[in-house]
């Protein structure tokens, strides 16, 4: 599990440092989880990264020019900020940008909102992942990670 | 010193070794003294050959890791070092051809020729072992004891700004890529 912390994800980043069968990298940029996560696939070893929607745009070129181009999986599971009902401005330009640039890049995701679904969800987005040998995101919603 | 020379004194030692390289003179030349199949060649993504080698040093603790990086793709992702350093896996030695240049992509300047220091760096950020070598015989003495060490290490190698003639290699990506995984499997 590759990571880098916003405030959405720190229960996620507590739970993946408590689990004894997950080895926690934290980062200093979002394109370091994209080498990390290579190098642990190519060794077949499963690997998750947590990260924000901004952190997703700031690792566009290693998608692309290492797990588009040598056929890597990614579970990316990415916190969405500035969507309806974000209160924090300078979240609010990367919530416009996410969906469209996953569009663009043809990247199979999924919105998760509802907590019973999670699970079959990611064991789905990583079923793909695997089998596809491809990126794949899910969107952690307000309404799953927020309670304001 | 020449790159070529580094590489082979090194390509005999490596054959039980997961190497990852990045792309350019580096790939070539490595290529061009045998290819084998514990050899990834990182042919893009520049700066994340550190970060796809501390992923395999994780992933597969038992098997020393070897990362072949260049002062230009190092430079572009300083902040690995950081994270490469926290974990400071005892299977991975960093070695790093320094010839102050982007050889591959016009030979324009990088800022280790105006005196960053990437051993310094290196130490800065947390790798205990870290040296910078001039010579051939300096650095065939810092490559023996890197691997005698048996701790997170890096080598940064003076090189010459020269490269092969041609970077063509007989070898597609994700055959590359398969190849490798497959042989990491059998490991």
């Amino acid at each position: 599990m590759s990571a880098l912390p916003e405030t959405w994800l720190v229960h996620l980043i507590n739970m993946a440092e408590a689990d004894p069968d997950t080895t926690l990298v934290r980062l200093t940029r979002e394109e370091e989880a994209i080498g990390i996560s290579a190098g642990a696939h190519l060794a077949g070893v499963r690997s998750a990264l947590l990260m924000q929607n901004h952190g997703f745009l700031a690792a566009i070129n290693p998608i692309v020019s290492l797990a588009f181009l040598y056929k890597i999986p990614l579970l990316m599971l990415i916190s969405y900020r500035g969507h309806m009902g974000e209160r924090d401005p300078w979240q609010t330009q990367g919530g416009r940008f996410t969906e469209p640039v996953l569009k663009a890049l043809d990247i199979p995701y999924d919105l998760l909102t509802d907590p019973k679904d999670v699970e079959r969800q990611i064991t789905e987005g990583q079923t793909l992942a695997e089998s596809s040998l491809t990126p794949v995101a899910l969107l952690l919603s307000r309404q799953l990670m927020w309670e304001a | 010193m020449q790159r070529i020379d580094a590489l082979r004194i090194m390509h005999s030692d490596i054959d039980a070794d997961i190497v990852v390289t990045i792309m350019g003179a580096v790939a070539a030349e490595l290529y061009s003294l045998g290819h084998r199949k514990n050899f990834f060649y990182l042919q893009h993504a520049m700066g994340l050959a550190s970060s796809m080698g501390l992923g395999l040093a994780l992933s597969k603790p038992k098997k020393r890791v070897i990362v072949l990086d260049g002062d230009g793709s190092l430079l572009m992702n300083l902040g690995s070092l950081s994270t490469v350093a926290w974990h400071a896996p005892k299977n991975l030695i960093h070695v790093v051809f320094d010839n102050q240049s982007l050889l591959s992509v016009g030979g324009f300047p990088t800022a280790t020729s105006a005196g960053s220091d990437l051993a310094g760096i290196a130490q800065k950020s947390g790798y205990l072992h870290a040296i910078t070598v001039q010579s051939i015989e300096d650095f065939t003495s810092a490559w023996r004891q890197a691997r005698e060490l048996k701790e997170l290490s890096m080598i940064v190698a003076k090189v010459d700004a020269t490269g092969p003639k041609s970077f063509l290699m007989d070898l597609p990506l994700l055959e590359n890529r398969f190849q490798f995984q497959r042989w990491l499997k059998e490991e």
